[in-house]
């Protein structure tokens, strides 16, 4: 099994990229504060059906990174630097109107909340068929049947009547379930799911990581998976990159990624997962929290929380240096890798 | 729904109750009394107790409460002794309050349509230049006084150029009466003259009635919109590419309305109850004018309906709004 997903990595990895962002900057500048570089020269590239997954704690810079893709951040109070080349379009650089042609209809994405997410006082036919009446040219009339459908696939039962029904009426699930059917309405090549299930059961998590695989692998769009949860990862991802203080600390296909985490981040975010075959053994959480942050300028942001620092952590920036498929940011990496089970345990054991 | 407005208006039922109740005692309880107000204040002891005794007054309270009641339940609301002597008080509220009806609806469109507009692009402008100088006009809105207003307005407009009429609801033109609402009535008959001067009469006073509607509903919608926008669904529609015009009717506007339909509600209410300042200052026909005079002249059986009717006429305006609360917002309708 790791052989042929070996195979099909090294077949992704050959054609070029759907997305690919370079030296991604948002800064947010607020009048008589110092500016905060929220997400600090990102980049990395997302090929047609892969499914990337950006993965650090809150503040980490992860959504911000993902509206800036999307240029949904407020008109004010920040600024945006680098380039998102999507099939050879910068999109930093396109016009408002054009931007806005292809928001919905080639990069979609399914927001952390569902019931905030979805207009209150508009039926739930009408916020899945106005993107079709946006980018389709569809007549109202037209795009219901084709509403129902949508949320007919993304497995709302009775899609019919639900058409007019207003999001309260719901249940969580179904909400998110909805979102989704919008997100893909205009099958467009790119999702970004932010969070996607963090404000759900444990049990509908699980529902609702697996419908969007099977849309991901049913349409080949590419995906890109914004969570703080290693399990949604660990059943999800081909390439993970995980983020700590804006900027990228490791990036690696998911097995070699969860079998030699190199990164004591990355470590440390893996220790403290709790795992079935381990019972008894005490959860190691990493120490502290983003406010120990040091500034990336002439440091690790992560030394204070490290638990292995060495001297020049505090003193000198690390880069991101890549070898054997794998980019780490970091002095002193973990060498011994994580003693954990192994990479076809650690994907069913951890995902939930 | 149905039996949501069946509902409310049982509710109108046991507020009319207390407030009747609250009203008759408060009045009763003012010193003076409508003995002294008949005979003035060189009567003898005996006779205000006849008078008294022919008028029920020296009951208990409460039998006179009872009675009060059997009289208003059989149609009798007593006679105007200052206002119109000798006129059903009931008569006098229905004579004025189609006046009142023309000038507070006028009102509270101009209201809306300036407030509403510019609230929202304050709020989408947020700290500009702009929003700060609506935010200041409407503040100047709420703290001028509005008989302040009102005096401005008569004095440049209708007695310094003399563009508009000074006073009253109408010219003396023989317009025939179908309604009492003026200007229908002027539409319906095709005295379009007739129609004319009935409006003339109200741009002056609907324009000084408005300032504080219109305050208020900017204040409101701004703060509303400004909320809204950063609701996560107006993400989500600027995430499905949608435009302008369908995030801001649709996405915007349409949840920024909920709080301005209520004090829009609230307002037109108070209105209609009877816009006492304005419509002395221009000698307007009204509730509020009828107000004040049968309060000068202590005319109670007048002054009983006219607070009475203007708290029926405030619940029932609520009542409407909260039945269009529903129409627009699903939570409510399908709770």
């Amino acid at each position: 099994m790791t052989t042929t997903t070996t195979e099909r990595r090294a077949a992704v990895r050959e054609t070029a990229p759907l997305l690919s962002v370079r030296d991604l900057t948002v800064t947010f500048q607020r009048h008589g504060e110092e500016p905060f570089r929220a997400v600090d020269g990102v980049s990395f590239d997302v090929r047609p059906g892969e499914t990337v997954g950006l993965v650090g704690e809150s503040g980490c810079g992860k959504s911000v990174t993902s509206l800036a893709i999307m240029r949904l951040l407020p008109k004010r109070g920040n600024k945006v630097t680098g380039t998102v080349n999507f099939e050879g379009t910068d999109l930093l650089s396109l016009s408002d109107a054009k931007m806005r042609d292809r928001r919905g209809r080639d990069i979609a994405m399914v927001f952390q909340d569902p019931l905030s997410s979805l207009n209150p006082v508009v039926p739930l036919g009408v916020q899945v068929a106005e993107v079709l009446e946006r980018h389709r040219g569809m007549s109202r009339k037209a795009a219901m049947p084709v509403a129902a459908e949508l949320l007919k696939r993304v497995g709302i039962p009775d899609p019919v009547r639900r058409l007019r029904d207003y999001p309260h009426q719901l249940s969580g699930g179904m909400r998110q379930r909805a979102l989704i059917a919008i997100a893909v309405a205009c099958a467009p090549r790119l999702l970004i799911a932010d969070e996607p299930t963090t404000a759900l059961d444990v049990t509908i998590q699980a529902q609702i990581l697996a419908l969007l695989k099977e849309l991901v692998e049913d349409t080949g769009t590419a995906l890109i998976m914004i969570t703080h949860d290693l399990g949604v990862v660990a059943g999800l991802c081909d390439e993970v990159n995980v983020l700590y203080g804006g900027r990228i600390v490791e990036r690696g296909d998911r097995h070699p990624l969860f079998r030699d985490p190199r990164h004591p981040y990355t470590n440390g975010l893996l220790a403290s997962i709790p795992r079935l075959d381990a019972a008894g053994e005490r959860l190691t959480p990493i120490p502290g929290s983003v406010a120990d942050n040091l500034p990336w300028d002439h440091a690790c942001a992560f030394a204070p929380r490290c638990s292995q620092p060495i001297e020049i952590c505090t003193q000198v920036t690390p880069q991101l240096e890549v070898a054997d498929g794998r980019a780490l940011r970091c002095h002193n990496p973990v060498t011994s890798g994580w003693s954990g089970p192994s990479a076809g345990q650690t994907e069913g054991d951890v995902a939930r | 729904m149905l039996r949501y407005i069946v509902r409310r208006l049982a509710q109108l039922v046991g507020v009319t109750v207390v407030l009747s109740m609250l009203l008759f005692f408060w009045l009763r309880s003012l010193p003076g009394g409508p003995v002294n107000a008949m005979l003035g204040e060189r009567a003898t002891p005996d006779q205000k107790a006849r008078l008294e005794a022919v008028l029920g007054l020296d009951q208990p309270l409460h039998i006179q409460y009872v009675a009060y009641v059997g009289r208003i339940l059989r149609g009798e609301f007593g006679n105007s002794s200052a206002v119109l002597p000798g006129a059903d008080a009931m008569d006098i509220f229905l004579a004025r309050f189609p006046a009142t009806i023309e000038l507070s609806l006028v009102a509270v469109t101009i209201a809306i349509i300036a407030a509403i507009p510019l609230g929202y692009i304050a709020a989408r402008r947020h700290g500009s230049i702009l929003d700060n100088a609506t935010i200041v006009g409407s503040l100047v809105g709420i703290a001028v006084p509005v008989f302040f207003t009102a005096f401005l307005l008569k004095y440049w407009f209708a007695v310094k150029y003399g563009w508009l009429p000074v006073s009253g609801r109408q010219a003396n033109l023989g317009c025939t009466r179908i309604t009492k609402f003026f200007i229908l009535d002027g539409l319906m008959t095709r005295e379009f003259d007739c129609a004319a001067s009935a409006l003339k009469h109200l741009i002056l006073p609907s324009i000084a009635l408005a300032t504080i509607p219109f305050a208020v509903i900017f204040r409101i919608t701004r703060a509303s919109v400004l909320d809204v926008v950063s609701e996560d669904y107006v993400r989500t529609a600027e995430a499905k590419g949608l435009t302008n015009r369908v995030i801001r009717s649709r996405h915007i506007l349409r949840n920024a309305m909920l709080p301005v339909l209520t004090i829009i509600g609230l307002q037109v209410g108070s209105l209609l109850a009877g816009a006492i300042l304005t419509e002395t200052v221009f000698n307007y026909p009204g509730i509020g004018e009828a107000l004040v005079s049968s309060f000068r002249g202590r005319d109670y059986a007048v002054l009983q309906i006219l607070i009475l009717m203007a708290a029926v006429v405030f619940v029932l305006v609520n009542l409407i709004v909260d039945v269009l609360y529903a129409v627009v917002d699903p939570r409510v309708r399908t709770r």
